[in-house]
C-alpha cells in the first residue's frame, strides 16, 4: 500500500461528491426518473383501477415496480455518462483501489434512487390517500434500494461495455434482482395491510441477507468487470 | 484438426441406448399409478431432466469461479457448454411438468417456488447469452459471462426461498411433502427402478452432450485462429 494514495473511504467519498455535484447542477437524471415514475403511477392507476379496495393490496407492488423501472433509468444513465466521454478511463487511471469506484458509484446511484423515492412517497400518499409516512416502511424501502443498486451498479458497469448497452441492463438486472423486489413487496405489503410482525420478519431477513451477499460479491468481482 | 475421439463416439451410442431403455422402463415397465393414471409416467423424465438441468447450473457457476481465478479459457468453454445444455434440459423439464400439471393441478402453470425458480433460471440463461452476444473480445466475454453465472447462481436459491413465503402445491415425492402439496404419491419398487434409471440415463446423456459441446467450442476457437492466420 502506497502512503500517497488516499484511503478507500476518502476515494469513495470523492467519487460520490463528483457524481452528486454533476447531478445537482443539471438535475438531468433525477428529473427524468421522477417524471417517469409519475407516468408509471398514472398508467397503473388506469391499468389496475386503483379503487379503495384494491389500493390496500396492490400499493406495495405498484410502488416497487415504479422504483425498479425508475432505478434502471438512473443506473443506465449514470454509467453511460462515464463511458461516453471516456470518464471511466480517467477513473480507472486514478491511483485508488478499484472498489472505491464501485462503492462511489453505488452510493451515488442509491442517493438518486432515494431522492426519487422521497418525492414519490408523499405524492402517492396524497393522490391515493394512503399513509406511507411510516418509519418502518422507510426502512424496508432503504433495504430494498440498497440491494437493487448494489447489483444494478455492477451490472450497469458490464452492460455499458457491450454493444446493446441500455437495452441489456434490465434484461440482466431483473432476473437477478427478483428476490430483492419480491421480498421488498412482501415486506411493504405486510406493513401496509397491518400484518403481524412475525409475518414481515422473514422477507425482512431475506432482504438483509441479499444485501449483504450481493454487496460482498459485487465488491469481490468488480475488478473483473472494469479490467481492460 | 483433431478427429472425434473414439471414446466420445462410444459414449454417443451408449447415450442413445440408455435413453431408449429409460423410455421403455418409464412407459411400459413401471406400473400405472392408481390415482393419476398414465400421465404420471411423465414424472420419470421430468425429474431426470430437472436433475441434470440443476447440475449444469451449479457446474456453470463453479466454472465461472474457476475461470475468474485461473483465467483459463478451457473453463469458459466448460461454462458455456454447461449453460447451453442445462437451458435445454430445464426447458424440457418445464414442458413435461406442464403436461403433467394440466390433469393433476387442472392448470398448465402456477406460480409455485419450483416453477417460478425454473422460469427465472431460464431467463437468467437467456440474459447470459444476450450478454455474451454483445461483446466481441473473447477474453472480456469470458470474464463477464463468469461474473453473471456467479450472480445467477447466488440469486436463484434466494428466489426459491422468497417465493416459498407465498405458498406451494408442488409435490415432494422424495422426502416429506408440505401439507398443501397436491399430486404426490408413493413409489413402488418397480417405479423406483424406472426412476433411478432415468436419473442415470440423463446423467450419461448430460455428460455426452457436455463433451460434444466443449469439443465444438474448441473447434470454434481453432477456426477463429485459422481465420486470423489467413488474414495476416
Amino acid at each position: 500500500m502506497k502512503t500517497s494514495s488516499p484511503s478507500l473511504l476518502k476515494a469513495t467519498l470523492a467519487i460520490v461528491r463528483k457524481d452528486l455535484a454533476a447531478e445537482f447542477r443539471s438535475f438531468e437524471m433525477i428529473s427524468a426518473m421522477l417524471v417517469f415514475s409519475l407516468l408509471v403511477i398514472i398508467i397503473f392507476n388506469f391499468a389496475l383501477e386503483l379503487d379503495i379496495k384494491t389500493r390496500q393490496s396492490v400499493t406495495a407492488g405498484v410502488l416497487w415496480t415504479t422504483f425498479a423501472f425508475a432505478g434502471t433509468l438512473g443506473l443506465n444513465r449514470s454509467m453511460s455518462v462515464e463511458k461516453d466521454r471516456g470518464c471511466m478511463d480517467g477513473l480507472l487511471l486514478a491511483p485508488v483501489d478499484r472498489s472505491a469506484i464501485y462503492f462511489g458509484k453505488a452510493i451515488s446511484n442509491l442517493t438518486f434512487m432515494l431522492v426519487v423515492e422521497a418525492i414519490i412517497l408523499p405524492v402517492y400518499s396524497m393522490l391515493y390517500n394512503v399513509n406511507l409516512f411510516r418509519i418502518d416502511l422507510v426502512g424496508v424501502i432503504l433495504l430494498g434500494s440498497i440491494g437493487y443498486t448494489a447489483v444494478g451498479t455492477l451490472l450497469s458497469t458490464m452492460s455499458a461495455q457491450t454493444r446493446t448497452r441500455e437495452i441489456l441492463l434490465p434484461i440482466l438486472l431483473f432476473p437477478v434482482a427478483i428476490p430483492v423486489l419480491l421480498a421488498a413487496v412482501k415486506a411493504s405489503g405486510g406493513l401496509l395491510t397491518g400484518a403481524e410482525f412475525s409475518e414481515i420478519l422473514t422477507p425482512l431477513n431475506i432482504l438483509i441477507v441479499y444485501d449483504v451477499i450481493f454487496i460482498a460479491v459485487a465488491f469481490m468481482v468488480f475488478d473483473f468487470v472494469v479490467e481492460e | 484438426m483433431q478427429s472425434k475421439p473414439i471414446a466420445l463416439t462410444i459414449l454417443d451410442i451408449i447415450s442413445i441406448i440408455v435413453l431408449g431403455v429409460a423410455a421403455y422402463l418409464s412407459l411400459f415397465f413401471a406400473p400405472t399409478e392408481a390415482v393419476m393414471g398414465q400421465v404420471q409416467r411423465v414424472f420419470y423424465f421430468h425429474v431426470g431432466t430437472a436433475w441434470v438441468g440443476l447440475l449444469g447450473f451449479i457446474l456453470a457457476a463453479a466454472a465461472g469461479i474457476a475461470y475468474l481465478v485461473t483465467k483459463n479459457m478451457a473453463w469458459d468453454r466448460f461454462e458455456v457448454a454447461a449453460v447451453e445444455v442445462s437451458t435445454m434440459f430445464f426447458f424440457i423439464t418445464i414442458v413435461l411438468g406442464s403436461i403433467w400439471a394440466r390433469p393433476a393441478w387442472n392448470t398448465w402453470w402456477t406460480w409455485d417456488p419450483r416453477l417460478t425458480t425454473a422460469a427465472v433460471t431460464e431467463l437468467i440463461y437467456i440474459a447470459y447469452f444476450m450478454l455474451r452476444q454483445g461483446i466481441d473480445d473473447p477474453e472480456k466475454r469470458a470474464r463477464f459471462g463468469a461474473v453473471y453465472t456467479l450472480l445467477g447462481g447466488l440469486s436463484a436459491p434466494i428466489t426459491f426461498m422468497v417465493i416459498r413465503l407465498f405458498r406451494t402445491i408442488h409435490p415432494v415425492v422424495i422426502g416429506s411433502a408440505s401439507a398443501e402439496a397436491q399430486g404426490g404419491f408413493d413409489m413402488t419398487s418397480d417405479m423406483k427402478v424406472a426412476f433411478f434409471f432415468a436419473l442415470f440415463a440423463f446423467t450419461v446423456i448430460f455428460i455426452d452432450l457436455m463433451w460434444n459441446r466443449i469439443r465444438l467450442g474448441q473447434l470454434e476457437e481453432s477456426v477463429e485462429q485459422l481465420k486470423l492466420n489467413v488474414a495476416i
